[in-house]
């Protein structure tokens, strides 16, 4: 008779492998990609499990065609990080330490904002850019995908600042410090965390972003990769190895920050509860 | 993890102190100005973002807003027209439905298979965490990757779905997943199902992980274990997450654009057409502005309705 000791080894055992198998499920639409991203191309789509004679011809295609779509999307992402974090980050810091008499009110405004639909957004800021010259362009882009990372930003950081002791923030004070000097030299080093959780999300929101992306862009001379996968995504598909490639290369950094950055993801996850 | 550190952290220092602050360089009042410059870039932007669209789409909705606005600068005040034209139109009754069919169905199955899973990995076992964290995978990639995925596992002729279904003798003929208005609405809402899962898992086992083993220990000498446990021990403490999770997977679900675009476009005939979809068809497909505005405000009347629900409902829970 095994004993008491060997059946909780082969329990976990069984238990590990049916999470792999759960797992290989949830990510069956991921390998799909990837399978018929490395396929010949053509306009049909092949059934095979595995590429018999992988082909980079899709990667070339798509790297051809979005190519420059990913480099903007990138410059997107990039400038909504910076801005999204010198904008949050001392915000966050005042809602966590300083004693506002409203402090309340902020942060159920703040939550409110986030319940807002992105379509509204876009309407309004559409009719704006369209008389200020900021359709069709990055810093448009940038400073609308700004809207969904502050909000977030903010709550993540403060419940993170809340636990900064005070104390040490006083001592530099007492040393001669302004606020400012004294938020940039101790505040922002001991909550690199939570700068980097944040920072992380926007980068994603902005690169995953669609519908600004459809909506505040005219003229297909500025277009993220995400409206570039759209154009394919046609009524007819014409070269399915094309779009799953970009699809592909647009899901890069994701996979690259869920592999590096796992720990920050996991704390913006269940800190922000948001998307 | 930095989510603990976070959580210890904030209960170990809750009283923010600014009363034993040294005596400031250029006063009491330059402090205070000081201070409120912290906070002045964050609330100009939230103004700009959130409170000038929300203004200004009142106001849209109220006028006729179209193309020609553009060039003429004129948008006439037409009283509850755009009210009226959005709710008489035919396809609202049916994008109303649409919108409840998606967010009631999405939810419930993003809420229980969640659920299941993070039951299933708050057990014991060799690489849980790895396993775990690569769950999150199809939430972090653009929705429109996602479905642009699922366009080719679901297409009709020799997507991998019927191709599998017909060689198993499932079907008899392909089935049209996302071209046929019988079964587009299905088809998408277990798309945006899958794309739920990993922030249903997500909170509902961070929940888990904070309920003491004690009472489930106490649990146990009292006779309840498995069903009886859950029952009675994890979900009367999983309350408050389970609210939180399902209010904003509802606020979450209700706006959902990229998805049904990636997947229909709203289509075939409308029949996955919800009023967030429709919103952006009538302002900038159509170019009425005015009308896509009216339907965006009754998106977040809905939303502010839900919101409401869920605070009343912890308002009663606090008090009991």
């Amino acid at each position: 008779m095994p004993t008491h000791r060997t059946q909780l080894a082969t329990r976990r055992g069984i238990r590990t492998g049916v999470a792999i198998f759960l797992l290989a499920l949830m990510l069956f639409p991921v390998y799909w990609m990837l399978n018929t991203s490395l396929q010949p191309s053509g306009n049909t789509l092949s059934s095979t499990f595995f590429p018999a004679h992988p082909s980079l011809d899709g990667y070339q295609t798509a790297i051809h065609d979005q190519g420059r779509n990913l480099v903007t999307s990138m410059l997107i992402a990039v400038g909504t990080v910076v801005v999204t974090l010198l904008i949050a980050a001392p915000c966050a810091y005042a809602l966590a330490q300083f004693r506002f008499r409203w402090i309340n009110w902020a942060l159920l405004v703040i939550l409110i904002s986030q319940m807002i639909p992105g379509i509204v957004i876009a309407n309004a800021l559409y009719t704006l850019y369209e008389s200020i010259g900021l359709l069709n362009s990055i810093p448009g882009l940038i400073i609308a995908n700004a809207a969904s990372a502050i909000p977030f930003g903010i709550l993540i950081m403060r419940s993170f600042m809340l636990g900064v002791p005070p104390s040490i923030v006083e001592a530099a004070r007492v040393d001669g410090a302004g606020l400012l000097r004294s938020f940039l030299s101790i505040v922002v080093p001991i909550s690199r965390n939570s700068l980097i959780t944040v920072g992380l999300f926007a980068f994603l929101f902005a690169w995953s972003d669609f519908l600004f992306a459809l909506t505040l862009t005219t003229k297909g001379n500025i277009k993220p990769v995400t409206l570039g996968i759209y154009t394919y995504l046609g009524a007819h598909i014409s070269n399915w190895s094309a779009v799953m490639a970009t699809a592909m290369l647009a899901s890069i950094p994701a996979i690259i920050l869920l592999v590096i950055a796992q720990r920050y993801i996991a704390a913006g996850a269940t800190g922000g509860a948001v998307k | 993890m930095s989510e603990t550190e976070t959580t210890t952290a904030a209960t170990r220092t809750t009283t923010p102190s600014s009363k034993t602050a040294p005596p400031p360089k250029g006063g009491r009042r330059a402090e205070e100005t000081a201070k409120i410059l912290f906070v002045v870039p964050a609330a100009l932007a939230l103004v700009a973002l959130f409170g000038y669209p929300v203004v200004k789409n009142l106001v849209m909705s109220f006028q006729d807003y179209t193309l020609r606005t553009f060039f003429t600068g004129e948008a006439p005040w037409v009283g509850l027209q755009n009210y009226v034209a959005v709710v008489s139109d035919d396809v609202f009754t049916k994008a109303v439905l649409n919108t409840a069919l998606f967010t009631i169905g999405s939810i419930a199955g993003q809420f229980v298979i969640g659920m299941l899973l993070a039951l299933f990995f708050h057990k014991n076992f060799p690489l849980n965490g790895v396993l775990r964290a690569l769950f999150l995978l199809p939430w972090l990639i653009p929705l429109i990757v996602g479905s642009a995925a699922w366009r080719a596992i679901l297409e009709q002729d020799s997507g991998i779905l019927n191709v599998t279904l017909e060689n198993l003798g499932i079907i008899d003929s392909p089935i049209p997943w996302l071209t046929s208005p019988d079964v587009a609405l299905i088809a998408v809402i277990l798309v945006n199902i899958w794309l739920g899962i990993p922030f249903n898992l997500t909170l509902l086992y961070s929940g888990l992980q904070h309920i003491p083993d004690e009472l489930y220990e106490a649990g146990a000498m009292d006779g309840a274990t498995g069903w009886k446990a859950f029952w009675n021990i994890t979900l009367p403490n999983m309350r408050a997450v389970v609210g939180v999770v399902l209010m904003l997977g509802v606020i979450y679900t209700l706006k959902v654009i990229d998805i049904i675009l990636g997947l229909t476009q709203g289509g075939p005939a409308n029949a996955t057409q919800t009023i967030a979809t429709q919103s952006y068809r009538d302002s900038f497909v159509e170019f009425k502005f005015g009308q896509g505005a009216a339907l965006s405000n009754i998106l977040i009347l809905i939303s502010l309705a839900f919101a409401g629900v869920y605070l009343y409902a912890t308002r009663r829970q606090a008090d009991e």
